[in-house]
Formats: structure tokens, sequence, C-alpha cells
């Protein structure tokens, strides 16, 4: 009930928010709600299931890729490129689940990561259609002013939180949950173990690569280093890590306060991404539970 | 004459990431910790033997030896402040350690790279070989650093076997690595043994840091992808495996270096990672794994 209270108010006072800050924080915080879908689609997966996905990229940049190519090398409408973007990140995400949920632990973990690396490399082989390291141009956008982009992100942010949260509760949350603890066990009460990963797995996917397709579209443009790096996954799970795991609410928190943080540590230049590792490095220490874990001590067992 | 030279720089390339993927296989056979600032602390060994060299002028033997210590105080840095707080914390559960371990090496990993990136700016550095010069080998002129680095990777593999199989605390350490629970019935410490994995690790991170930077150069930028094809190497032999990752060190850079030779440089990384792939779908627990 107070987490519901909570989450409304917070809501409220970011939805208003167009009406006094500036555009530059605004386009700030449009990217940090996307950057929260990707890691509540990505806690969904580990938080529940206890699978460590290394490629959150691997699926963000399938479905950010798609729509960029399709609307900037073919000229295919903007409103045709996201759902394609979507679909693609869908069957990307079976295709590797096929061979990562055979195995689990830390190979599951490499399987992931292979993933991502061998994008990355295509993306690069492929310079002439992808654009290679430079990046990827893309000549339509969703809205020009800011409020209004930023009102699609939060928005955006909001549905895709509601409905991945009343995923994480429902049945099968709870099935991935005990699948997580006991893989064993729980297939041994006559739950079918892969069936619900690969749900959760096709799930996470359909959200990332929406996400990314909607971000290519407010960046106007798609890179490596933005979309598909390792450094950018890695961005993701810390943020779902540092705002508690198996929460999915936390990691949109932890996503907003990664990339306002990385933003306000501006000036010490080079020293950011330093100051912002050794803060998360303190959180895991010595906050296992993230964020959520602080603000609801005691509220859950 | 185009064989013969991938069969040697393939044997270089190969008994480097043999070496440098035997320590990372090491900590998880002893204590189950996939270590992914590993990339990190190779990167600083070999930037710190340049350093010691470039701006302080010690001489490239000892800029070498410099490294090799950075690497050592690294890894027992990693160990006694990152893991091992999360392995002995009571507010994380023992099925998330692991998760917990992940995360916590890698910003370790990324605060190394930066502290690097930060004092030593992030361009490519080049460790002085500690032998120079050219040699030829049935007509193929090679680098004698290259011989240099490949007779020092075995060396260092060799002693490392003979410490494993020939010392009684080797020998705890293997059984550690089997049964963590029947060595400490049997009265040694398991806090020493881990101590002693560490201290191994880090002089084999080093070393491998070291030769690393002498024979291809790093930048700040390479710790990253050095975990990653550390951690294929070692899945792709089988966890925990050291024979396992021996072999596939060699698997992985002699594909590496045909693909450069034959097809282009460009491609060089792609073969290796589709075979990883392939193994993983066949054979998930790698060429030799145990479970």
């Amino acid at each position: 009930m107070r987490l519901l209270w909570i989450t409304l108010i917070m809501l409220l006072v970011l939805a208003v928010l167009p009406l006094w800050v500036s555009g530059y924080i605004l386009g700030l915080l449009t990217i940090a709600y996307y950057f929260g879908v990707f890691s509540m689609a990505w806690d969904l997966l580990f938080g529940f299931a206890n699978e460590v996905n290394f490629g959150p990229t691997f699926l963000i940049g399938l479905g950010a890729y798609t729509a960029g190519i399709l609307d900037n090398n073919y000229g295919v409408p903007l409103w045709l490129c996201i759902p394609a973007g979507t679909l693609a990140a869908v069957v990307g995400g079976i295709v590797l689940a096929l061979p990562a949920l055979r195995v689990t632990g830390p190979y599951f973990g490499l399987t992931t990561l292979v993933a991502v690396l061998i994008l990355q490399n295509l993306v690069v082989v492929f310079a002439g259609f992808t654009g290679g390291e430079i990046g990827l141009t893309v000549p339509d956008v969703i809205f020009i002013d800011a409020a209004s982009n930023y009102w699609l992100a939060l928005g955006f942010m909001t549905v895709s939180g509601a409905i991945l949260f009343a995923l994480s509760r429902s049945p099968m949350g709870l099935i991935l949950q005990a699948s997580g603890q006991d893989a064993v066990q729980a297939g041994a009460l006559g739950f079918n173990v892969t069936k619900h990963k690969l749900t959760a797995f096709i799930i996470s996917a359909f959200f990332s690569g929406l996400a990314g397709a909607l971000l290519v579209f407010y960046l106007g443009a798609a890179s490596v280093s933005t979309l598909i790096a390792i450094t950018v996954g890695v961005q993701v799970i810390i943020a779902a890590v540092i705002g508690g795991r198996r929460t999915i609410l936390g990691a949109a928190l932890g996503s907003i306060f990664l990339i306002v943080m990385t933003e306000a540590l501006r000036p010490t230049g080079e020293l950011a991404t330093l100051i912002v590792s050794a803060i998360a490095l303190l959180v895991v220490l010595f906050l296992p539970n993230g964020f959520m874990g602080l603000l609801f001590r005691g509220e859950r067992g | 004459m185009l064989g013969l030279q991938i069969l040697i720089d393939g044997f270089a390339v190969g008994a480097l990431y043999a070496l440098a993927a035997t320590g990372f296989t090491l900590i998880f056979g002893v204590s189950g910790v996939l270590n992914l600032s590993h990339g990190a602390l190779m990167v600083a060994a070999a930037v710190m033997a340049w350093a010691a060299n470039d701006r302080l002028g010690a001489g490239n033997l000892v800029g070498a030896l410099a490294g090799v210590l950075a690497g050592l105080v690294l890894a027992l840095l990693t160990y006694g402040v990152v893991v091992r707080p999360i392995q002995r914390s009571r507010a994380i559960r023992n099925e998330e350690r692991e998760i917990f371990i992940l995360t916590a090496t890698l910003l370790w990993g990324i605060m190394i790279s930066e502290l690097i990136a930060y004092f030593f700016t992030d361009n490519a550095k080049t460790v002085l070989p500690v032998v120079g010069g050219v040699v030829s080998i049935l007509g193929v002129r090679t680098p004698a650093n290259e011989i240099f680095t490949a007779i020092t990777c075995w060396a260092v593999i060799g002693v490392l076997w003979a410490i494993v199989n020939r010392t009684r605390t080797g020998k705890s350490v293997m059984a550690a690595s089997m049964n963590a629970r029947g060595v400490t019935l049997l009265g040694v410490e398991l806090s020493f043994v881990y101590l002693v994995v560490w201290t191994i690790y880090g002089v084999l991170a080093g070393v491998a840091g070291v030769l690393l930077g002498m024979f291809l150069g790093v930048s700040s930028y390479s710790a990253g992808p050095l975990t990653g094809s550390a951690f294929s190497i070692v899945v792709l032999g089988g966890l925990g495996s050291v024979s396992g990752s021996l072999i596939a060190a060699y698997v992985v850079g002699y594909i590496e270096t045909l693909t450069a030779y034959l097809i282009s440089p460009a491609y060089r990384f792609i073969p290796a990672l589709l075979l990883l792939v392939v193994v993983m779908y066949v054979r998930p627990r790698g060429l030799l794994g145990r479970r």
C-alpha cells in the first residue's frame, strides 16, 4: 500500500516537472526513463529467475538498429519501424534463449555476453549498411518538442513498469522466483521451468526492443557506443542492482539515479564514471537490497 | 611460408591466452569466484610496467617486475576489499552471492580502468620488451619478444603445475577445489587456501598483463574485451579445468590468427565467438568441464 502511494506521488511530481525545469533536464530524464525500462525488463529475467543476462544490449540493439535501418535505408514510416524493431528484438530473444536456456549460471551469462559481442562485431563489419562505428542517423523523430518527448517517455515507463510489476506478482513471477531459488524443486512441483523462463525472456525482449526503438527516434541516431556496447549493458545491470533486485520499480529508480548522478558529476570531468562506480560498489557491498530495501525496510520479509 | 608464420604467431598468442586464462579458471575452480575485474588487473599491471620504465626510467626488466608486483597487490586488494566481504556478508542470501560477486568485481574493474585512464590517459601503451631484436626461424623473421613471450608463459604455467602437484600447500589448494568441506575437516584453514590462490592468481595476471603489454599493447579500453576473452576461453575449456583452458586458449589463438591472416584482421574475433556459441549448444560444460 505504502509502495503504491509513494509511486503515485513520485509519478505526479515527475509528470508536472516540464512546467518548471529546463529542456536540458527534461532531455536527461527522457533518456533516464528509457533506461529505466531497459533495467526493469532486465530485472524480470534476472531478479526473479536468478539468471544473469549480460546481454540486455543485444535485445536493445536489435530493436534500435532494426527500427533505425528500416527508417534510414528504406524510408519506412516511423509507426511501422517501431513495431518492426520490437518484433526483431522478440525474434532475437527467442533465438538467443534457445541455446541460452539449456545452460545456467555463468554459462548462461557468457552466452548472452557473446551474443552482444557478435552483434557489435556485425554492426562494425557491415558498416555500409549499419553506419559502423560512426553510427546511423535517423531522419524521422516522434516529437520535436522536449516536453512531449518527456511525457511520452514517462508514460511509456509507467505503463511498462505497471505491466512488468503486475507480471512479477502474478503466478508466473512466483514460479520464476521459485525456479531461481531451487530449479530442481520447482520442476518437481510440476512447473515447467524452461517454459516460464522462455516467456520471461520474450517479455523482457519485447520491452527492451520497444524501448530501444523509441529511444532511437528520440536520439535521432544509433551507435554502438550508446546502444550496444558492453558498458551500456553494464549500466543497465548496475541500475537494477543498486535500485534493488526483485522489485522492478527499483530498477527504474536506479536508472534515474545513475544517469542524473553521472550528469551531476560532469564538472569532475574524467572522474565521473569512477565516482559513480564507487558509489554503486558501496551500495552493492553495504546495501545488498538497494534503494528499495532502504525505503521499505522491514515491510517485506 | 605463410603457414609457418601462422604457426609461430598462433603459438605465441595461444601461450599468452593460456597464461591469462589459467589464473581466472584457478580462482573459479577453488572458490567459485568469477572475477570480472580480470582484464582491468592485467591492464593495470601492463600500464604500471610502462609507467615505471617510461616515467621513472626504471629500465625494461625492473619495469616488468614492477608491473607483476602491481598485478599481485591489486589481486590481493580485490580479494580483501571486494570478494571477501561479500563471501562473509550475512545480509546476502547464499544463492545470490554469485551475482553479487559478478556485479561487484565488474564495478571494481571499471574503477581500476577509470583510474588508469585518469592518471595515464586512455592512449594505447606498449611496454618495451625485455629482449629486443629479430630472430629468423626457418626463414620467417620473428621478433625475439614473441619467442620470449611464449617461453615465459610456458615456464610460468610449468611452475604453477609443479606448485599444485608437488608441494603440500599446492595439494591442499587442489583438494579445496574438489571438496572445500573435506579439506577443512582435515585441518586446513580455508581462508589460508584462498589467500594462496589469490596470490598465485595475482602473479599470473601480473605476468600475463606485462607480456600482453609487450606483445600487443594495452589501453584502459582493453580491460573489458580482455575479461571477455579470458571468460570465453575458460568456458570453452570447461570452467575450473586448467588443462581444458590451455587447449581452449590454443584453439582460440589459432582460429584468430588464421582469420586475421587469411580473411581480414577486421573479422579476427568473430569465428571464435561463433565457435563458443556452438560449443555452448552442443556441449554446455565445455571441452573438459566437470559437473
